[in-house]
């Protein structure tokens, strides 16, 4: 109990005061996770669409796959893209591990199957809704899917923060290919990692609770900005 | 356009019969009033003759090439479909999928939400509307693009009575501005008021079709008879 208090102290002290450590590995923190999130929601949001809208040969085993793959675990995620990336990889020659780079990239990993599946359970519906009015308005396939991701913008929303949820918090597959190098790779959650295996539960703590706050800052500013569940609105 | 002729229509649902065989010609201008008891396959041969649902056997032809017969034809569900946007941007929608810029089309939707008396709602989303305001709404949406033919599913099924003479009065203009209307009703009294021939459909076939006067005062089968007086058909 007394850690919490501690770690409580030291979160509100350590943000107040703007330290530069706690800035530094933040930032970091939301640059990792804000790329990941913003390429995988280049991926994951049209293919959503193009899963609802189109019917094509190995469309359900793409989409079991991918539900499926939700439950990927993060370290054998890490372990794969360790691989790739290492010198002796196919990959190993542009260099990539233990940078940031490494990390968005296992993190697009986690994250495209999550966002895509909850992108596609709402644009599924969506179309259900729309399917008879779209095909009667002979609208083209493309438009079909613009029109579904405009108007299901707001479920989508949902579904790109739920990916920037599990990527913020994510540890294993980042400490795996970011290798938590300080002032280089190091994030929130493989610091709070580092701090708790040292026994410094307080900074752990406060650590922990600087990201709730982010993640709660981002979700509350994503809503604030979509002007989801106000009067009249999706 | 016109004529319209389907040829041995018929339509499966999994291996099911539902309509057919069907052959039809429909003549420019004029309302169209499709009757008959529930289950009898009026959606159905709408959605048929409209090509948004597959047929399993026949065809259905206009003087026109399909696909430009495909343009100049507009459909208004039962139950309104509402995109998830604004009256406005509902009413815009099939101008700018014809490629039409935002301004004129959102002009143009703009004297249509004011000839439809919802010019205080413009800017609401649609969905939030009334069922006679919606589906005003998806007659106006239906008629903005000046469709060559159009069909109703019911367009006043559960609408009240003021609802229902507005809905009239705008099917009566469109007529009059040189659209033919194709149109299923349970309401006698509407059809009596509307319709110029009148198609009487049982168990998936056409029973009857005849001008409407001729229908009415004389009906041309047994069961047509019994559906005019009210009583049930089976």
């Amino acid at each position: 109990m007394n850690d919490l208090w501690n770690g409580i102290q030291q979160a509100i002290w350590l943000t107040l005061t703007l330290d530069a450590d706690l800035v530094e590995i933040s930032l970091r923190s939301l640059r990792v996770t804000l790329s990941a999130l913003f390429v995988s929601c280049l991926i994951a949001l049209p293919l959503a669409a193009i899963l609802a809208v189109r019917r094509f040969k190995y469309r359900r085993l793409i989409i079991s796959t991918l539900n499926a793959l939700m439950g990927l675990p993060p370290v054998v995620v890490g372990l794969i893209v360790y691989i790739l990336l290492s010198r002796s990889g196919p990959f190993g020659v542009l260099g990539l591990l233990f940078s940031t780079h490494a990390m968005v990239i296992a993190q697009v990993i986690i994250i495209t199957p999550l966002i895509t599946s909850i992108a596609h359970q709402s644009l599924r519906e969506l179309w259900s809704e729309y399917h008879d009015l779209l095909i009667s308005m002979n609208t083209s396939k493309w438009q079909r899917i613009k029109t579904l991701l405009w108007d299901g913008r707001r479920a989508l929303m949902t579904a790109s923060l739920a990916g920037f949820g599990r990527a913020i918090g994510e540890v294993g597959a980042i400490m795996i290919v970011g290798g938590n190098i300080d002032h280089a790779t190091r994030v929130l959650t493989t610091a709070i990692s580092l701090e708790t295996s040292k026994g410094d539960f307080a900074l752990a703590l406060a650590l922990g609770f600087v990201l709730i706050a982010l993640a709660l800052a981002v979700n509350f500013t994503t809503h604030w900005l979509g002007r989801t569940e106000r009067e009249g609105r999706w | 356009m016109f004529p319209m002729t389907a040829c041995d229509l018929s339509v499966k649902v999994r291996q099911k019969h539902i309509i057919g065989p069907i052959n039809l010609t429909i003549n420019e201008g004029g309302i169209t009033v499709l009757m008959g008891p529930n289950g009898a396959g009026k959606t159905t041969l709408l959605k048929a003759l409209h090509g948004i649902i597959r047929l399993a056997n026949g065809q259905v032809t206009f003087a026109t090439p399909a696909k430009t017969a495909q343009e100049q034809q507009s459909f208004v569900f039962q139950s309104p479909i509402m995109l998830r946007r604004s009256v406005l941007e509902n009413l815009a929608y099939p101008l700018m999928i014809n490629g039409q810029d935002k301004q004129s089309a959102m002009e143009r939707a703009r004297t249509w939400a004011t000839k439809i008396g919802l010019s205080a709602h413009m800017d609401r989303p649609a969905p939030f509307l009334s069922g006679g305001e919606k589906q005003k709404i998806a007659l106006a949406r239906a008629l903005i693009t000046s469709p060559k033919l159009l069909f109703l599913d019911e367009p006043s099924a559960s609408l009240d009575g003021a609802a229902t003479v507005e809905i009239e009065a705008l099917l009566s203009e469109a007529q009059s501005t040189g659209t033919t209307i194709i149109m299923s009703t349970h309401n006698i009294g509407q059809a009596r008021r509307m319709a110029s021939s009148v198609l009487f459909m049982k168990d998936g076939q056409i029973d009857a079709h005849s001008a409407a006067n001729a229908f009415f005062d004389t009906p041309p089968t047994q069961d047509a008879q019994k559906f005019i007086a009210g009583d049930i058909v089976i």
